[in-house]
């Protein structure tokens, strides 16, 4: 328990230095993973009260094909692609991200290069930068977000065809109307 | 991307906030005429060349029209595309540009929004986009651009366009209006207008309140 201490009372200080209460936690900081083959997401183990969430730090490098079926929180950087289709993908603000990717829903809070492709919704937060094309159900675009490339609203569950992710144009049809779009 | 945190949230967040109270309701009659036509055709694809707008995501997708987002203007600051004249005079290389930005296939584009960019665009850039857009336009289909008339003055602030409904607008004014990268560069009267689009089709006025004439260009 802390108090304070008058000017006199201070302790003088001794050859050795005080140990702090709490030693200051360690800190892991993970080599770089570097892999080209497939990386799988473990399954998680899921409680009564609270579903675990993989998180990949943003010292990170993956390259290669990342897949799995949990939710994941990806803050460190990925070159290749990402397929997460039955899980929330949430890019955090330190992700990097050149791969196209595909997840149920998929968060953008980082940079990203690479098409999206949302099997129920894309969120753009107000630091997101997107390059590339999303098709989705839905999106959710907040103010600030930065998105060169073409939305393809869809019902349709199918896997529209991915291209390079340096590129911005497409022939593809339009898709069916009338899907919710939100904006904050 | 160097301009970036000039567009990003963190930092410019609460100036987007602020100006989230600034936002100015304009009638458009081009944006109706063009609404008009797009609701007549359906399932269209558009081309937004303006700041992003998620307004403008919503409204189209609405719509059921493919929308594509490309804000030139803050691309065409990006530091790669600079280069130095004979003269000296660092200058936008258009070829630069547009090996990157405005890479659609040819006439896959009904409608392009233009708003006012070209008033903003660096002078090197003005013509070689607008031949870029007459390629990807198709035949039949309408470009909306805005121009500042000579009374809106050399500070006209640069906004961004959000599409409220069919002919209702709203300008936000944009935290990077105080930039010098983003002032206004020229005043277009209807000659040069026509001149700049003597490939298109045809060309309609529509002559505003607010110092800005908009202008349907049919390819």
């Amino acid at each position: 328990m802390w108090k304070f201490q008058k000017e006199e009372e201070k302790p003088r200080p001794s050859a050795a230095p005080a140990k702090p209460a709490v030693p200051p936690q360690p800190v892991a900081t993970p080599a770089p993973l570097r892999t080209a083959e497939p990386v799988r997401v473990a399954e998680p183990v899921r409680t009564a009260q609270a579903s675990s969430i993989a998180h990949i730090g943003k010292s990170v490098f993956i390259k290669g094909q990342l897949t799995g079926s949990e939710d994941l929180y990806l803050d460190g950087e990925v070159e290749g692609s990402i397929e997460l289709p039955g899980s929330v993908l949430t890019i955090g603000p330190n992700g990097r991200i050149r791969a196209n990717v595909t997840a149920k829903e998929i968060i953008v809070r980082g940079k990203v290069n690479g098409n999206l492709f949302g099997v129920e919704k894309v969120e753009l937060r107000n630091t997101a930068v997107l390059v590339g094309d999303i098709a989705t159900k839905r999106i959710v675009m907040e103010e600030g977000a930065f998105f060169k490339g073409g939305i393809d609203i869809q019902r349709a569950e199918a896997k529209p065809e991915t291209r390079a992710a340096s590129s911005a144009g497409t022939n593809a049809q339009p898709s069916a109307p009338q899907a919710p779009v939100i904006q904050k | 991307m160097s301009f970036l945190k000039f567009f990003r949230g963190g930092g410019t967040h609460s100036a987007e906030a602020q100006n989230q109270a600034e936002r100015i309701s304009r009638r458009s009659n081009g944006l109706g005429e063009l609404s008009r036509q797009l609701a007549r055709e359906g399932g269209c694809s558009i081309l937004d060349l303006g700041p992003t707008s998620a307004a403008n995501i919503t409204y189209f997708t609405n719509l059921g029209t493919r929308t594509y987002t490309e804000d030139i203007l803050r691309a065409s600051r990006e530091p790669q595309y600079l280069t130095t004249t004979a003269e000296g005079q660092e200058v936008v290389d258009p070829d630069k540009f547009l090996a990157e930005n405005l890479n659609f296939e040819a006439e896959q584009f009904d409608a392009v929004l233009c708003w006012d960019v070209s008033d903003y665009l660096s002078e090197s850039l003005v013509k070689p986009v607008v031949a870029r857009l007459h390629k990807v336009v198709k035949p039949g289909g309408l470009l909306l651009a805005f121009f500042h008339t000579k009374d809106a003055g050399a500070d006209a602030p640069y906004h961004r366009y959000h599409i409220v409904d069919r002919d209702t607008l709203q300008l936000q004014r944009m935290p990077v209006s105080n930039d010098p990268n983003f002032k206004l560069q020229r005043v277009f009267n209807n000659r040069h207008i026509e001149n700049l689009f003597r490939e298109f089709g045809s060309i309609k006025f529509f002559l505003g309140r607010d110092n800005i004439r908009e202008v349907l260009v049919v390819r």
